[in-house]
């Protein structure tokens, strides 16, 4: 287990290094950082001035060190246009990204699991059926579609829950948070449900088809041939079985869905990350668009730990190697 | 007196696209208290259908279309799927084939069988756990508190499958169906097995059902037998009966088809009752025909020589390497193979048998030793063509026949596929009659080429395996285990085939198998092999008649003796 995780962070550590050396790359092939700082009409000395105040001639590969030394202690520089550290925009809209995707996780998972539980059991079931097809909507419809769909049903023709924003937000100790006024949980359901369709119907698809495997496994057979009851089979031994590729798919999307909730974010001008970085990407901002490359390879390396671990937790064959 | 179970006349369909098949025909056998029934034929005769149809446990769409099964005095075919649930598990256990695969791997042996304890007993939990450790105890598992609190796979095979009996006897029932329960273990394991359902069976006074392939199995532990051939019942009767006057014709050559291990015949007695495969056409002047140019101009008198050859696998991982723990799975091993020999490696699964294979095929890298093929060191890095060139003489024929081809590729791509990589042919009208000649060399019919690899059985998979590794010319032929995935009359006719390939090619073969009769009949030098180590080299009557080595003597004494059973 020791040897497991050590191995495991080794291969991190590897994974941020050469991502930070992408986002640092940014810097020197995403245009002239001068020219995006300075106005039209500044002159040659000025800009000669700006860049051995930014330090961009020296060697790049103190430059880089330099980078790294920074980032290391959480500096990702000042942002371009709002003139601000970006560690303190991300800090300010991390909590906003951080509860959408908790939120619509849950969905994901909760309804995923048991739709997929149901459809691998009953699976000739006109149910069943109905849920596999309506699923194929959840999985080939894009999350912009989904969004302006529900935006129109829910906001403009029913006039129920808010189109964007985020509101009924309240601070407890540093975090702002929306989860705790019913405004704020308006406001949240709509972005919540769209980000979370493509990831509850991969789950709900996967769940399935992990359980219609196990089902037909000799360890069910020979459980039905003691005599166990249906719900011992099902959930006492099928569903635990389902769970290791279940998680790695989980875990991933997990990932995936604070990466990609950019598109949600957008359509909803939800104020997190994602919609800090669609603007940090129309005034190349390059600082912002550095940072949040290293914050989101990030997240994907810490979750991918978990995932591991959570492996050892699940299955004890994989624990063997352990103490 | 009425019968513990009786099935009269009992039919199962299996509904399909061309019409309704019947797996089983109007099969009609009985089992009494305290007697050992066995069930037997080949695969696809129907006999594991008729455990599940008792069991209510048949594979969908399959159903019983006709007759009846009383248990007890009562009729459970008809009863719904709750009231069969009370039954199974209480009144009659089962145990399964394979004990990899038939306990949830991801809960702890104390718990699955508190859980069947509880369900089929109705007890409390904590009279269940005294009762779990009595059943461990009773079926033979050492430190049967300690041991509950383990996972199946801190289980050796045999003591798995000793767990499963456990399982299928925790509701007390009266009735064993044991579905092949030694198919998947090693020989002297299977003996400690049945031995211990034989005991079970007097001891607690249960009627077995005990369905096999293996006439062997039969012999050691059944009090009656009954035959099954393509979903009907043949014969029945008591084992002495069946096994030294056997009546009906497939029952005969079934018993013939048993390699025997006392004395070496020419040929495998081949069963034509049952495999109706095609005549092997023999090549008129081999030496001419394309198979058998290519040769190496150099004759070497050893092909394979092997030295202190060792390799091992991590089984723990660790930070420092005073931690890790490895396998040694090949330990400091040395033989010589000559030109033209068969030879034979045999020993129980582990030995490190199929890991030597392939090592001499280069499919490990080995921690150290030397290997030479045709005096040709292989190992050594720096002559990577010749080294190419040499390997391409040895090709290996390996056991599953199901998975070892590519099922999305044709028979006709699949056997080319080798003669067009080394372009070894001149031009593509070259390359299909040489295909076409191999597949009849194989003994199969030249339409196989344009079908897939579902579309054959398993015999005749293997038959498509061994044109392939013929296809590249090979000098040495390493066969892996090559027919135990099939059943005896189809395993007489493969290894027929690999015998009149050897000869008529003069190959150089290495034979693995765990089946001392098989290596008896098919090898003229033999090794033994166990934990990695080579106990024994000899000639194979000398070791047969005299083995030296006590692991040797030990195998030897497990070996079915059907001569009992021959007049």
């Amino acid at each position: 287990m020791f040897y497991f995780i050590i191995n495991r962070l080794a291969q991190a550590l590897l994974v941020m290094a050469v991502v930070s050396a992408i986002s640092f790359s940014l810097f020197n092939f995403v245009g002239d950082p001068v020219n995006n700082m300075v106005g039209q009409d500044a002159t040659r000395e000025q800009r000669i001035e700006i860049r051995q105040q930014l330090g961009l001639d020296d060697p790049i590969l103190v430059q880089y060190q330099r980078f790294m030394i920074n980032v290391a202690q959480g500096d990702f520089g000042l942002s371009y246009r709002i003139k601000q550290p970006v560690s303190q925009l991300i800090l300010e809209r991390l909590p906003a990204t951080l509860e959408l995707v908790f939120a619509s996780a849950i969905i994901a998972v909760f309804i995923g699991i048991v739709l997929g539980v149901f459809t691998g059991i009953r699976r000739y079931s006109w149910v069943s059926k109905i849920i596999m097809s309506v699923s194929l909507i959840g999985v080939s419809l894009p999350t912009f579609i989904i969004g302006i769909g529900l935006i129109y049903l829910f906001a403009v023709y029913l006039r129920w829950l808010p189109s964007s924003g985020r509101a009924g937000v309240i601070e407890i100790g540093g975090w702002k948070t929306s989860l705790l006024t019913i405004d704020g949980w308006r406001s949240i359901i709509l972005p919540a449900i769209t980000l979370s369709l493509f990831q509850l119907t991969m789950i709900l698809r996967l769940v399935r088809a992990e359980m219609l495997e196990v089902m037909r496994s000799d360890y069910i057979k020979f459980a039905r041939a003691r005599g166990l009851t249906n719900r011992a089979i099902h959930f006492g031994h099928a569903l635990r079985n389902t769970l290791v590729p279940v998680i790695t798919i989980i875990g991933l999307n997990i990932g995936g869905l604070i990466a990609y909730s950019v598109i949600t974010e957008t359509v909803f001008q939800w104020p997190g990350t994602g919609l800090m970085f669609i603007q940090a990407v129309d005034f190349v901002d390059v600082p912002i668009m550095a940072a949040y490359l290293i914050f989101v390879a990030l997240l994907f390396v810490v979750i991918n730990l978990i995932v591991d671990i959570l492996y050892f937790v699940v299955d004890p064959r994989i624990r063997r190697g352990g103490s | 007196m009425s019968h513990l179970l009786e099935i009269k006349n009992l039919s199962v369909n299996f509904p399909s696209r061309r019409g309704q098949v019947a797996a089983v025909n109007q099969v009609s056998i009985s089992v009494e208290k305290g007697e050992v029934l066995g069930l037997v034929g080949e695969s696809g005769a129907g006999k594991s259908t008729v455990g599940n149809s008792v069991i209510n446990l048949l594979e969908p769409p399959g159903y019983i279309s006709g007759g009846e099964i009383i248990f007890d005095g009562i009729r459970i075919d008809q009863k719904s799927n709750e009231d069969m649930r009370k039954i199974r598990g209480a009144k009659i256990g089962t145990i399964f084939q394979d004990p990899q695969t038939s306990l949830n791997p991801l809960m702890t042996i104390g718990k699955q069988l508190s859980e069947t304890l509880i369900e089929t007993l109705k007890i409390s939990g904590s009279s269940a756990r005294e009762k779990s450790i009595e059943l461990l105890e009773s079926v033979g598992i050492p430190d049967p508190v300690e041991r509950l609190n383990a996972y199946p796979h801190q289980f050796s095979g045999g003591m798995r499958q000793r767990v499963v009996i456990a399982l299928a006897l925790a509701g007390d029932p009266d009735l064993i169906i044991a579905d092949e329960p030694t198919t998947a273990l090693d020989v002297s394991i299977q003996k400690q097995i049945l031995d211990l359902i034989k005991s079970l069976c007097k001891a607690r006074n249960l009627g077995v059902i005990i369905v096999t392939h293996d006439i062997g199995v039969i012999a050691e532990i059944a009090d009656r037998v009954a035959v099954m051939y393509n979903g009907q019942l043949v014969e029945q009767g008591t084992v002495k009966q069946v096994l030294q006057k056997p009546k009906h014709d497939y029952t005969k050559s079934l018993i013939s088809a048993v390699p025997s291990g006392d004395q070496k015949l020419h040929r495998f007695t081949v069963v034509d009752y049952i495999d109706g495969s095609e005549e092997k056409v023999t090549l008129e002047n081999v030496s001419d025909h394309w198979l058998s140019k290519n040769k190496s101009s150099e004759t070497h008198k050893t092909a394979i020589s092997v030295k202190d050859l060792s390799i091992e696998f991590s089984i723990r991982q660790a930070l420092f390497r005073k931690n890790r723990i490895f396998l040694k799975a090949v330990d400091n091993v040395s033989l010589q193979i000559q030109t033209g020999e068969s030879f034979g490696l045999v020993g129980e699964s582990g030995s490190g048998k199929s890991t030597l294979a392939r090592l001499i095929a280069g499919l490990y890298q080995p921690k150290s030793g030397e290997i030479d093929i045709f005096g040709h060191d292989v190992l050594q890095r720096n002559q990577k063509a010749k080294t190419s060139l040499i390997r391409r003489k040895m090709q290996m024929i390996f056991q599953d026949p199901y998975s070892s081809l590519n099922s999305r590729m044709t028979v006709e791509d699949i056997i080319s596929e080798p003669i067009r990589f080394h372009r070894s042919t001149l031009n593509s009208n070259e390359t299909s009659k040489v295909v076409n000649d191999l597949i009849s060399f194989v003994g199969m019919p030249m339409t196989a080429l344009k079908k897939y690899p579902h579309e054959f059985s398993g015999g005749q998979r293997q038959r498509i395996s061994i044109a392939r590794a013929l296809a590249s010319r090979p000098e040495i032929l390493i066969c892996d285990e090559p027919t135990s995935a099939l059943d005896v009359s189809v395993q007489a006719n493969i290894l027929n085939l690999l015998k009149d390939l050897q000869e008529e090619l003069s190959l150089t073969m290495l034979f693995i198998s765990h089946d001392l009769p098989v290596i008896r009949q098919m090898c003229d030098r033999v090794a033994v092999m166990q934990n990695g180590k080579i106990c024994e080299i000899a000639k194979t009557d000398t070791l047969f008649d005299d083995p030296q080595h006590e692991y040797s003597k030990h195998l030897l004494g497990l070996m079915p003796r059907m001569d009992l059973f021959r007049l």
